[in-house]
């Protein structure tokens, strides 16, 4: 490539257009006027390395000072929602499960939750499956920040801390894989409890990790907590205070950074949060250090939560007993992954005719759901996860709608980063840790 | 279910008829049944030997609730009544399902209403969790119907607001004003189902791109997709393939 294809440029209607790929900083400005041209947009994303995905800012810039931000979003807009209503409710679960592709065990469990609500059947899920539920869900809780200090770190110049988040991501995927065959994209949760049983080596790994973890945590606090760096980059950073959490509906750690001790699990409990033992952290500052300090307690008690569903785990279904509403399926991992067990198999394909049926018409059909419409909300690693969902009485959703907190977060980012400078903007919007896949569905 | 009978398009394929009276004045609760769970390969009986078919779960009709509502529910619709003048001409319908309260607003109170739901000391929803809209295609003459879950933390409470507009006039006003929350949120309610907010302060699109022609997430727009080969065999989009029923 030759030289003059950096930093090209052209006139347009609104002024002098330059296309920067790096390095080439000078020759645009030595381009513009520096006494009439004060401000320059600049368009970061929506292929950025430190915008978390695709995410387009267009930023306003005097100096290096951001007078207005503009996000835009969508990029990643893959109709999850519209797809929803022509596949039965059970086959929901393995949409749901793509749009926050850090937390997929939230997106399932809210889903689930919800049709179960309309189904009028909450009281029918068994112990078991709701304790394995909230297993994994606190184990997704901790991957998914994991991913965020990951992340963030690497943003903000610290490559390895960015190794160790996701080494031991990889720990918590691992069990994952263990336990629904999949890293990712799990639908393991599905409408009336889990998909399958934990095996016990699962839980043996879980064992591991739970010791594991606490030292590797120390190890992320002291390598940046007084750093100073670090410090630097995050305390009075990007701050957002409850007032202004609550206007833009920015929930979760954001939130609870801002001193305000909101969490659905202990609000609003669900899945029986209400009978384990755990603290909702928070900080007072409401900037990107607080979030950070909020987010690795939030690991610890997650711990503490896992700790405790574990123990709690006694012998018995995973499913509602109804039969109508069970996945007919047992499903078994094979060498290749998870998939139907061949015994489960052998028996509907040679001595059973009526559990053929019964199979054939579960899994095509799919179970009705009674017309009405329900909202369940959950605490999500990123804040209050929604999920509307209004039935017709037929077997496909009639209308699934998330509120995803990646989405209504992200509409704060202006009002933390107007005014600061441009490379707070990179520390403001990681703090948010918006997931892409989430925000646009 | 006391579905109402089906009529039949010229491929022998079960359309919904429209509801009686589902054209009248307060917005319906229920979306209109679809061909969904009725008729197999176009058969118009139950076209079930299975047995399985007849095991259909008792659907309970979902009507205006009567007080009183139980829970916190009377308190809060008590509150704003005393709070709110209009009250009587503003809300439509209270109903109470599955232990949620809904209560349906008329479309141009709704901001109004918010204001209130935000402000007074005794309902305090300080945080508007969601905005979704609903296509009641076919149930309801005012099809588009707006969705607003709020949440009150210092009381611990939710409630559902709903309005209903219908697709020639789809303006109702903004909380943008009352809940900033709304900015994003209501775009995305106007891009999938093409609902004006007035008084939104950029009403764009936000998740389909700027020069998008339509609202995919109405009832009558189609979800598009090409047939898929595999292995010799084509499989036609979803929207388009054999609904086993």
């Amino acid at each position: 490539m030759s030289a003059s294809n950096y930093a090209t440029e052209r006139e347009t209607a609104e002024g002098k257009v330059f296309t920067v790929t790096g390095g080439d900083w000078d020759v645009v400005l030595s381009g513009t006027d520096p006494l009439n041209d004060e401000r320059i947009v600049v368009n970061m994303g929506p292929q950025h390395p430190s915008t978390h995905g695709v995410l387009r800012l267009v930023l306003e810039l005097e100096g290096e000072t951001v007078r207005e931000l503009r996000s835009v979003v969508g990029y990643l807009h893959t109709g999850i929602e519209k797809n929803m209503e022509f596949r039965n409710w059970v086959q929901g679960s393995a949409f749901v499960t793509r749009m926050d592709y850090l937390a997929p065990l939230f997106n399932e469990t809210a889903y689930s939750l919800a049709v179960e609500k309309l189904l009028g059947i909450e009281e029918q899920v068994t112990e078991r499956a709701t304790i394995i539920r909230v297993l994994m869900m606190e184990l997704n809780r901790i991957s998914s920040h994991l991913v965020w200090v990951a992340t963030t770190a690497m943003e903000l110049g610290a490559i390895n801390m960015m190794l160790y988040g996701f080494r031991e991501r990889e720990y918590v995927l691992e069990i994952f894989e263990l336990i629904t065959g999949l890293r990712m994209n799990h639908a393991y949760v599905r409408p009336g409890g889990v998909a399958q049983d934990v095996p016990d080596e699962a839980i043996a790994k879980i064992r591991d990790f739970l010791k594991l973890m606490p030292k590797k945590l120390a190890e992320y606090e002291k390598m940046l907590s007084g750093q100073p760096i670090w410090l630097e980059r995050t305390q009075n950073v990007g701050v957002l205070d409850a007032t202004g959490c609550l206007a833009m509906g920015v929930t979760g750690p954001v939130l609870r950074s801002a001193g305000l001790a909101w969490d659905l699990r202990k609000t609003m409990p669900y899945c029986g949060y209400e009978t384990y033992e755990f603290d909702v952290p928070t900080h007072t500052d409401g900037d990107v250090w607080g979030r950070y300090l909020v987010r690795l307690a939030e690991i610890r008690e997650s711990l503490k939560l896992v700790e405790q569903a574990v123990d709690r785990l006694r012998p018995g279904p995973v499913m509602v007993a109804d039969r109508k509403i069970a996945w007919p399926a047992q499903l078994a991992i094979g060498v290749d992954g998870m998939g139907n067990s061949l015994e489960h198999v052998a028996k509907i394909m040679g001595q059973s005719m009526e559990s053929l049926i019964h199979h054939f018409k579960l899994v095509t059909e799919g179970f009705r759901v009674p017309p009405g419409q329900v909202y369940v909300g959950i605490e999500a690693p990123r804040g209050e996860l929604g999920v509307h969902a209004v039935s017709d009485g037929g077997t496909r959703p009639y209308r699934v709608h998330y509120r995803e907190p990646s989405f209504v977060n992200l509409q704060a980012l202006p009002a933390m980063a107007e005014g600061g400078l441009i490379a707070d903007v990179i520390a403001g919007g990681a703090s948010l840790d918006p997931v892409m896949g989430g925000c646009d569905r | 279910m006391s579905a109402p009978q089906d009529k039949t398009d010229d491929g022998g394929v079960p359309v919904p008829v429209t509801p009686a009276g589902a054209t009248g004045g307060a917005p319906a609760e229920l979306p209109p049944s679809s061909p969904a769970g009725r008729g197999m390969f176009g058969d118009q009986g139950t076209g079930d030997v299975s047995g399985y078919g007849g095991l259909v779960r008792p659907q309970r009709p979902i009507e205006a609730a009567t007080r009183p509502y139980g829970g916190y529910f009377d308190e809060v619709t008590d509150a704003l009544e005393e709070a709110y003048p209009a009250f009587g001409e503003a809300i439509e319908k209270v109903v109470v399902d599955r232990g949620e309260l809904t209560l349906h607003i008329r479309p141009e109170r709704i901001a109004e209403v918010c204001q209130v739901m935000r402000d007074d000391l005794s309902l305090r929803f300080e945080l508007l969790s969601s905005v979704s809209g609903v296509d009641y295609l076919g149930a309801d003459a005012r099809r588009l119907h707006v969705v607003y879950q709020l949440t009150s933390m210092t009381y611990r409470r939710q409630v559902r607001l709903e309005t209903a507009v219908s697709a020639e006039e789809p303006h109702l006003p903004s909380v943008t004003s009352v809940y900033p929350t709304a900015d994003w949120q209501e775009r995305e309610a106007y891009d999938m189902f093409g609902v004006i907010f007035d008084g939104h302060p950029g009403l764009t699109r936000i998740l389909m791109p700027d020069d998008w022609e339509g609202h995919p997430q109405r009832k009558d727009y189609p979800l598009g997709g090409v047939p898929v080969e595999y292995k010799g065999a084509e499989i036609p989009p979803p929207d388009r393939r054999r609904s086993y029923q």
